[in-house]
Formats: C-alpha cells, sequence, structure tokens
C-alpha cells in the first residue's frame, strides 16, 4: 500500500529537527510581542478616551477576523511598496505577534472584568494610585484566570508558525517543503512534521494546565 | 492608479475569489458539524473504543497545524489510494480539524446541562437516545451557541489556506492579482476587507440572531 | 455650571466639623439618590445611619469614598475633598487630589473586599508601603499590633480564603486602621456574616468608640448595636435625613411618623 522509508525518515530528521528549533524561536519570539502588546491593547481599551478605546476595539476585531496568512503576504509586502523592506522573519513576527496580541488582549480583558467591583473599592480606599491598583492588586488576580487563555495561545502561536513558511521563514513546514521537492517523497517528511507538532503541543498543553494550577496555589486562591 | 480604477480591473477576479471561500466555508461548516457531533458524542460515550477513538481525532487535529494536515491530506493521502481533488481536500481538512475543536465545544455543552435534566427525562422512561436527542442536546446546543460564533470565524480564516493547495479562493485570487501589479496595500488590504465584513458583518450578526431564535424557541428570551 | 462661590474654601475654627455635607446632591442617570443632603460629624463622634434599603444610607458612605457628587462640597478635616482650590475658587477635585483628600479617610465593606492573593498581614501592609511610603518594617510593626487589637494576629500568614467571614472583616477593619485614618467608614460591616460571628466584629468596632478618638460614620441594620455605641443616629428616608438625634431619642421616643414604622417594623421582625 505504501513504503515508510526509514533510512530516508533518519537522513532527514537532523534537518527538521534544526528547523524544529527555528520554529521554537519564531513561536518564542511572536508571543513575547504578543504578550505586551496584548496587554497594551487591553490597557488602552480601560482609557477614558473614547475615541481610543473604540479605535482599539475595532482594531482588535478586524485582526481576529482575518486570516493570519494574510496578514503574513500583508506586512511582508506591502513594505516595499512604500520603500521598506523586512526581511521574512521581521515581517513574520510583526504579523504573528501583532495577530496574537488581540487574541491576548482579550484574555486579558476577560481576567481584568473577572476581578470583583470590591476590590476596586478596596484599592480606592487605600488610596492606592491607578499603577499600584493594577499592578498590585488587579492583575495579580486577573492573572490566574487568564493563564489557561494565555497557555492556549502559545501552543496555538506554535501550531501557526508553519504559516510562515509562505514568506520563506525556514520553520519546519519550509523545510519538509524543500526536502519533498528535492526529493519527490513528501509521505516522510509531512508526516514528521506532524509527529513533531504532536510531541511538543501535547505536552506543552499538560504543562499550561499544571503551571495554571501551581500558580492558583502559590497565590492562595484554591 | 486609483483605487477605483484597481476595483473595476481586478476587483470582478477578487469577487470570484470571494465565492469560491463562501463556498469552502459553508462546505467546511457542514462537515465541521457532523464531526463535532460524532466525536463529541463519542468521547462522552462509556465504550472505550468509542471514546479512544474520539479521544484521538480530537488530539491529533488539535495537536498538529490545520496547514500540515491539509498538505498530508492533498500530498500524502493520495500514497494510501485516497486521492481528493483539491477544492475537496481544502474544505475536508478545514472541516475536519475545525470539527475536532467543535466536538469540545459539544462535550463542553452536554456536561453543562444540570444533571437533574438527565434525571427528569430518565424518570419519564425516555431511551437514551431519545433523552440525548430530544432533552440533552437542545439545551448543550443554546449552551454552546457563542463559542460556535467564535469557532465559525476561525474556520473562515482557516479556509485561507487552501489557498496554498491552490484552491482559487479570496486569498489565492490577491496574491495573483498582487504578483501582477505590485499593488499590495491595495490588493491584500481589499481582501482583509472582504475576510473581515464577511465575519464582522454576516457570521457574527446571524449567530447573534440564531441564538435569540434558540433562546425565545426554548423559552429563555 | 453650579455657583460654587457660597461655599468656603477651608472650614477653620474651634467648631469646625470633622466631616461636612454642604448641599449635597448624588444622582446615578436620572435617578436622584442624595438631595440637598447636609450633615455635620464631629470630631471623635459616632455617628449611625439607619433606613429602610433603598433610601440612600449608604451612598453617603459611598461619596466620601468611592463617588463623586454632582453638586454641594464635601469637607474632611477642613479641606474639601469633592473639590480643589484653584486660584482662589473652588473647582471640581482631579483625580489625583481627590485621592490625595481621600487618605485620612478608611473604609470597610459588607463583604470585606480583602485582597485574596496577599495573606493577612500583606493586605494590612499593602496601604501603608504603597501610599504612605513606611518601610516594610514599620509598616509590618503597626500591621501585627493592629492584627493582635483585632484578635488575628495568630492567623496573619494565612491568605483571606482561609478565614471566616467574621476573621476576614477583623482583617478588613484592621487593613483600614493601618492608614492612621481620622476617619473611619464601616458599610453594613456585619451583614453578610453569619450571626454567630457578628458579635466578634461588633467588639472590636465596640473597642475602636472607647479606646480611640475615632470619627466615624457606620451603616447597619443592627439597631441594637447602633443604639449602643453611637453618639447620634440619623434615619434616613426618600435620600435624605428624616429624624436624628441620641439613640436614646431616637430610639425611646420617635417624633416622625416614618421612624416610628420603621422601628416597629423592625422590631417585630426580631
Amino acid at each position: 500500500m505504501f513504503d515508510w522509508d526509514w533510512a530516508f525518515t533518519l537522513e532527514i530528521l537532523p534537518r527538521l529537527l534544526e528547523a524544529t528549533l527555528n520554529t521554537l524561536i519564531a513561536a518564542g519570539a511572536g508571543y513575547v510581542i504578543a504578550v505586551f502588546l496584548g496587554l497594551a491593547f487591553a490597557l488602552a481599551q480601560r482609557t477614558p478616551f473614547r475615541a481610543l478605546t473604540l479605535g482599539v476595539r475595532e482594531a482588535v476585531e478586524f485582526i481576529r477576523s482575518t486570516p493570519l496568512v494574510l496578514q503574513i503576504f500583508f506586512v511582508f509586502f506591502v513594505g516595499p511598496q512604500f520603500g521598506v523592506t523586512l526581511s521574512p522573519w521581521t515581517a513574520g513576527m510583526i504579523a504573528i505577534g501583532l495577530h496574537y496580541s488581540a487574541y491576548l488582549s482579550e484574555v486579558y480583558r476577560g481576567g481584568i472584568e473577572s476581578v470583583p467591583k470590591g476590590q476596586w473599592e478596596a484599592a480606592a480606599a487605600l488610596s492606592l494610585s491607578t499603577r499600584d491598583t493594577y499592578f498590585r492588586i488587579i492583575i495579580p488576580q486577573a492573572l490566574p484566570p487568564s493563564l489557561a487563555g494565555m497557555g492556549n495561545y502559545l501552543v496555538g502561536i506554535f501550531k501557526d508558525t508553519p504559516m510562515l513558511s509562505v514568506i520563506g521563514v525556514a520553520e519546519l513546514m519550509h523545510t519538509a517543503n524543500a526536502i519533498g521537492s528535492e526529493n519527490y517523497r513528501y509521505l516522510e517528511p509531512y508526516t514528521m512534521v506532524g509527529i513533531i507538532f504532536l510531541c511538543i503541543s501535547l505536552p506543552a498543553a499538560a504543562m499550561v494546565r499544571s503551571f495554571e494550577a501551581w500558580v492558583r496555589r502559590k497565590l492562595g486562591l484554591s | 492608479m486609483s483605487y477605483t480604477e484597481f476595483l473595476a480591473e481586478h476587483g470582478p477576479r477578487l469577487l470570484d475569489g470571494t465565492l469560491v471561500t463562501a463556498a469552502q466555508f459553508f462546505l467546511a461548516t457542514a462537515l465541521a458539524i457532523a464531526v463535532a457531533l460524532v466525536m463529541g458524542l463519542m468521547k462522552l460515550s462509556d465504550n472505550w473504543l468509542l471514546k479512544g477513538v474520539s479521544v484521538v481525532y480530537i488530539e491529533i487535529f488539535r495537536g498538529t497545524s490545520l496547514l500540515v494536515q491539509l498538505y498530508w491530506i492533498f500530498f500524502v493521502l493520495p500514497l494510501f489510494g485516497v486521492t481528493l481533488e483539491k477544492f475537496t481536500a481544502g474544505f475536508v481538512a478545514v472541516g475536519m480539524n475545525l470539527g475536532a475543536y467543535g466536538a469540545e465545544l459539544v462535550r463542553g455543552g452536554i456536561l453543562a446541562v444540570p444533571k437533574g435534566q438527565w434525571e427528569a427525562a430518565y424518570s419519564l422512561s425516555m431511551s437514551p437516545a431519545r433523552r440525548m436527542w430530544r432533552i440533552i442536546l437542545p439545551q448543550a446546543l443554546l449552551n454552546m451557541l457563542p463559542a460556535w460564533g467564535n469557532l465559525l470565524i476561525e474556520l473562515l480564516k482557516g479556509t485561507a489556506l487552501v489557498a496554498l493547495i491552490s484552491v482559487a479562493d479570496l486569498m489565492f485570487e490577491a496574491r495573483q492579482v498582487n504578483s501582477a501589479t505590485y499593488l499590495s496595500a491595495q490588493t491584500f488590504g481589499t481582501a482583509l476587507i472582504i475576510y473581515y465584513v464577511f465575519s464582522r458583518f454576516l457570521i457574527t450578526p446571524f449567530m447573534r440572531w440564531l441564538e435569540l431564535v434558540m433562546r425565545r424557541k426554548m423559552g429563555r428570551a | 455650571m453650579e455657583d460654587l462661590s457660597r461655599f468656603p474654601l477651608r472650614l477653620e475654627g474651634p467648631d469646625a466639623p470633622m466631616v461636612r455635607f454642604d448641599h449635597v446632591t448624588k444622582r446615578y442617570g436620572d435617578l436622584v439618590v442624595l438631595e440637598d443632603f447636609c450633615l455635620d460629624v464631629a470630631e471623635g463622634e459616632m455617628v449611625t445611619v439607619i433606613g429602610p434599603s433603598g433610601s440612600g444610607k449608604t451612598t453617603v458612605l459611598r461619596i466620601l469614598m468611592l463617588e463623586r457628587i454632582q453638586e454641594g462640597v464635601i469637607y474632611v478635616d477642613g479641606a474639601p475633598i469633592s473639590h480643589m482650590e484653584k486660584k482662589g475658587r473652588l473647582v471640581p477635585a482631579s483625580e489625583r487630589y481627590l485621592r490625595r483628600a481621600r487618605e485620612p479617610i478608611g473604609m470597610c465593606f459588607q463583604h470585606f473586599n480583602l485582597f485574596p492573593h496577599m495573606t493577612a498581614i500583606q493586605n494590612c501592609m499593602e496601604g501603608p508601603v504603597q501610599v504612605l511610603g513606611l518601610s516594610r518594617q514599620d509598616a509590618r510593626e503597626r500591621a501585627e499590633e493592629l492584627l493582635e487589637m483585632v484578635g488575628m494576629i495568630e492567623k496573619k500568614d494565612e491568605h483571606p480564603s482561609r478565614l471566616s467571614g467574621g476573621q476576614q472583616q477583623r482583617v478588613a477593619i484592621a487593613r483600614a486602621l493601618a492608614m492612621r485614618p481620622k476617619v473611619m467608614l464601616f458599610d453594613e460591616v456585619t451583614s453578610a456574616l453569619d450571626p454567630e460571628v457578628i458579635g466578634e466584629v461588633t467588639e472590636v468596632i465596640r473597642k475602636l468608640v472607647h479606646e480611640h478618638r475615632l470619627t466615624m460614620l457606620m451603616v447597619t441594620h443592627q439597631m441594637g448595636f447602633a443604639a449602643d455605641i453611637s453618639d447620634r443616629v440619623c434615619f434616613f428616608y426618600g435620600g435624605r435625613i428624616e429624624e436624628q438625634g441620641t439613640p436614646e431619642e431616637l430610639f425611646g421616643n420617635p417624633q416622625k411618623e416614618r421612624t416610628q414604622q420603621f422601628l416597629s417594623a423592625v422590631k417585630s421582625a426580631g
């Protein structure tokens, strides 16, 4: 029915593992951008400036409801049209970071809204500054309910990195494509890519869950 | 070239692509719903074999990327004697992938139905199938509708990947126009706006409306 | 724009009250909760506000600590807190001014509102360290002293989720006191508690009344407790004070019909 070539598999494994490292770097870098930019988006939606709040809200909606792969093309190709050339890596990190910051801002927003009103009042009763109220009272409590979502999107960003192959970032999918077209064999490279993804994302998802439980215990919330 | 001229010249192509995207969206949605129901119910089954199959399915499709699955279905599956035409391979991959996420929603929605409802149905001597279909599923559906709204937007975004196996959808046509004109901002910008309008002004309002109708029907308005 | 020139910039002199509500109006949208409300609380005085729910009594505390008013001026310790002085005139207070002006006020809530991610002693140190700028050592000593006073020193390293309601409320009182307030607000602090632990909280408040010269404003449903420890009781009805007096006067010989109705309804409810 089909012939799985073990020798070929072993031969391409080092190349795939090297590309896995690139995939992890891309996911990590994109995530770091998303974590901070997402917080900025979430906090911007809580300012009293209505225009800013609505503008950011709409931008988040826009980013969330359009395809990441199209956004990657947009960032990569629009720059040169106006004389700014971005490397595939830079364009990819901007696109994927921006995309996930929209998702993370929603996670943070949900977390912040889950903190009871009484906590804001208690902070006000102690005359805490707005900054202290956010960073010492509200965010520490908004974090545990946000952790599950944050963790899921870390795994999510990892699973979306193959889209970076379309602009030539040398991650796993791109490497598998290259191997396939060099050797006219797609069975092993594509299957191995699937297995590598499973081997990373399943334990990662489990770790996210236990980390969340650990933080909750640590903060005395359960 | 002004934007109106751009639209006059390339708009029809993008529109053709949009129709293909819409077809991919509807077919993949139908498949995703079917897969979600079957796998979600199987995961709740007491039969370890059914449960095991659904767990493996869900974990594989949620644990790897849609793009990997799409390539695998299109390029590798033929080696097993199953050759799918690219249009079919496209919506099958998207539907099977999002169906795995939907299965978890089905499962969660069913588990959120209060225990008293199961007991009440049992006390009326309903068969398990009838109980599920008549009593539990309708309530579960209402529980999970808001989450399905988000899932369908993810599904629409997922269809953009079929362009990478040369299905002539909106994404594909946008790339074609871009490489012909190098007007990237206009081309990709227009495509982004079409996707946005699709999800924000068609999918979201439709799901809201559906929820309202369901709510009314079940006397929970 | 409201004419504020009739309000003094500061309250001075030996007769100046610790808290003054000067013709205050508070609205939520179209709903008027307080209208043209006036009340003075002298230094060291314990004033209790009673009344049916929805009468606006909790709002009296909330506008001191948490919310803005639409008309009138509120003074605390001589200075306006709802407004600030600018070029010899009163203008609505900025957020920053508001926060500073409210520093001499402490507040305890019906639902305690302890910070769940901090232990009892961390809750009590938060304000002194972050707002008053105390060293951690000084803040810790102050917190321990106060937790000792409310009888919670043994539980100082517990998180709120491990404490009973009565214990949480005692920690909340210590947390408010750690800011060394001149005015303390108690907003139905026993309403969310099981009957058997109400006593431990009222005991702490009683101790405060007897041993410290704190100005206190309390909203409560517990008439017996109010009668016991208040210098003055105000009966609230429809957004204003219907009747006020010493506990003996108000509970013993109420003059207004609404007061009599309310008190007899409360009495028959037990």
